[in-house]
């Protein structure tokens, strides 16, 4: 058998996997952002009639899901896997959506890096043989987020500068062996690296020594150039996360050009207030089911490497003062 | 803790230098904007306080009462533009000037027990209305029976 | 009347930036809790030593409003309990002194979150 793992972390595949189709919807600050217009489905308010935000966002789950599910054209008999994930306690909003769906169901968490995970995930399930078809969609909400890793929503408090404002959002996406629709070649699976900061206000921080270990192990074991790629976008990390990643992929002797930037960047307007920018789960989600398909679709952009970032930490383990170790999962999308 | 991988770190970096850069890229607090916005807002809502107190020392009430009054006055002004959801958007700018006055209190009291509440009355609204509250009475109550030991112990 | 105010406006702005320093210049995990309880706390210690006393001759609410007022409230009812009870009035003497804000707080802060629903 041909092994298709590559090098230190990477795995090539034998049939690229297709990204049949993508589906996002959010909250109305995201669709007030520069992006927009890319989102497929817009909800009028955070709660949307639900009686709790986190059923809330288990319904905005549900609702990408199903849109991609539609999109796809793929009956649902053919969907051998739901992969999804979250960030709440237990991962409850996806296993709410996955009680509604009924599919089978693999439970992902990678904070909000498990997009970039569940595509990696997805791909190999695919190229391995042991599926037809995989669905693969992430959630997160401003409100659920907030009261289970930071303060009451109502309560009074300035945000420090360097935190990040998590986006209410879902994307989900359909990948199948082969078919009309942009192809994921090769994913690099991060490990997790914990470089000692432990302020949750300043998670970009944590998590960029991971992103760029990631990015430079990716590179060395496809023996390519940051400038193989049209787009280099990181999940989450905002804008401290994107100037440390700078500064240390500088410093390792690989610099990132204008191709790099960041999902947590490009969601925002600075006008928002948000400080740093998005985060979350559906940060990268929305994002990549919405713009980055776009442009792909449309030939604009030919090579993405989409790496979702992860904070590893918890309330708890932030109150025992204990640092945030971070994780970086790269997928290649090829148009 | 960092350095300790299996395998070597590929960035070049070590955990000792990234500290100190994210030291240099972080954004610093802007303490003389925040500072101004504690000290017009804080001052604003004692001096609303003291208005309170004035009007109820005119209904007749001793120094001692108006005070009291007042100060209860202010919980539930606190407690009712939480509810409203308009104290988090004084907080965004007052920072300390909305969190010291016992406004503040108020709203560290209410803000978690309204969000808690879709947990249940006894558990969700009952349990939460502590979460700032019990350190504020356990630390408060405690100190004044040791200052009133003292006393005791000096006299 | 009307300098009470003025001064009052002058004290408890000058106690807002204290803690505004207070969070501004320590770690990011020090949050509004522990500006309330060192507050508190605080001002029961100044209140005990009889350094808050004049703050509050001067400030009037500015004093009394922000949440050191309630600590040297604690305090000054706790030396009183003493003085009136002996031993068994470091118990009583504090909470009794405080019992109206306590109960005022508990109170209004159940109603109004059983009343409004959250607006994130």
């Amino acid at each position: 058998m041909n092994l298709k793992h590559v090098g230190n972390q990477t795995v090539v595949f034998a049939n690229s996997p297709v990204i049949l189709s993508s589906y996002s919807v959010v909250g109305p600050m995201e669709a007030q952002g520069p992006l927009g217009k890319t989102f497929d489905k817009v909800w009028p308010d955070n709660i949307n009639g639900e009686k709790s935000w986190e059923i809330a966002e288990s319904k905005l789950l549900q609702e990408a899901m199903q849109g991609a599910i539609d999109q796809a054209g793929v009956p649902s008999d053919q969907i051998d896997f739901m992969l999804a994930g979250d960030l709440l306690n237990q991962i409850i909003s996806s296993n709410f959506a996955a009680r509604k769906l009924g599919l089978p169901f693999i439970g992902l968490y990678g904070a909000c890096s498990t997009m970039a995970l569940g595509m990696a995930v997805g791909s190999m399930l695919i190229d391995g043989g042991f599926a037809r078809h995989v669905l693969v969609g992430v959630s997160s909400h401003h409100d659920t987020a907030e009261r289970q890793y930071r303060l009451p929503t109502e309560q009074g408090g300035q945000r420090s500068l360097s935190a990040q404002w998590t986006v209410t959002g879902a994307g989900a996406i359909v990948l199948g062996p082969s078919g009309a629709g942009p192809r994921i070649p090769a994913v690099t699976l991060g490990r997790v690296l914990d470089y000692g900061e432990t302020d949750a206000g300043n998670m970009g921080a944590a998590m960029a020594p991971a992103i760029a270990d990631t990015i430079l192990n990716h590179l060395q074991d496809l023996q390519r150039q940051p400038t193989d790629y049209n787009l280099i976008a990181s999940g989450d990390l905002g804008s401290v996360g994107v100037d440390l990643t700078r500064q240390v992929m500088q410093r390792s002797g690989t610099p990132l050009g204008p191709e790099y930037t960041d999902c947590g960047l490009l969601i925002y307007d600075q006008k928002q207030d948000v400080h740093a920018g998005g985060s979350g789960c559906g940060c990268s989600a929305v994002v990549f089911a919405g713009s980055i398909m776009q442009r792909l679709k449309a030939g604009e952009l030919k090579r993405v490497l989409l790496i979702g970032s992860g904070a590893l930490h918890s309330p708890t383990s932030s109150l025992q003062g204990e640092s945030i170790p971070g994780i970086g999962h790269a997928v290649v999308i090829e148009a | 803790m960092p350095g300790q991988n299996l395998r070597p770190p590929t960035i070049a970096v070590t955990p000792q230098d990234y500290q100190d850069l994210t030291k240099k890229l972080t954004p610093k607090p802007t303490i003389v904007r925040n500072s101004f916005w504690a000290f017009m807002v804080g001052g604003a809502i004692c001096a609303l306080g003291q208005v309170i107190i004035n009007l109820f020392a005119a209904a007749g009430l001793g120094r001692q009462e108006a005070s009291t009054a007042a100060t209860a006055s202010m919980i539930l002004l606190g407690a009712l533009l939480t509810g409203i959801g308009v104290y988090d958007e004084i907080g965004k700018y007052a920072g300390a000037g909305s969190i010291v006055p016992v406004t503040g209190f108020a709203n560290s009291i209410v803000a978690p027990a309204l969000e808690f509440k879709r947990e249940g009355y006894v558990l969700g609204v009952g349990a939460r209305l502590f979460t700032v509250a019990g350190p504020v009475l356990v630390f408060g109550i405690s100190t004044s029976i040791v200052v009133g030991m003292v006393y005791y112990l000096w006299h | 009347m009307f300098e009470m105010v003025v001064s009052a406006f002058l004290v408890g702005g000058v106690i807002c930036v204290l803690g505004q320093l207070l969070m501004d210049l320590t770690k990011p995990s020090f949050t509004p809790a522990h500006v309330l309880v060192t507050f508190v706390t605080g001002g029961a210690i100044l209140g005990a030593l009889g350094w808050y006393r004049p703050l509050v001759d001067i400030g009037g609410a500015g004093a009394t409003i922000p949440l050191s007022g309630f600590g040297y409230i604690l305090a000054k009812g706790a030396i009183e309990g003493v003085s009136q009870r002996g031993f068994i009035g470091a118990f009583s003497g504090g909470v009794e002194a405080a019992a109206v804000g306590i109960a005022a707080a508990v109170l209004f802060g159940y109603l109004v979150s059983v009343t409004f629903n959250p607006k994130g």
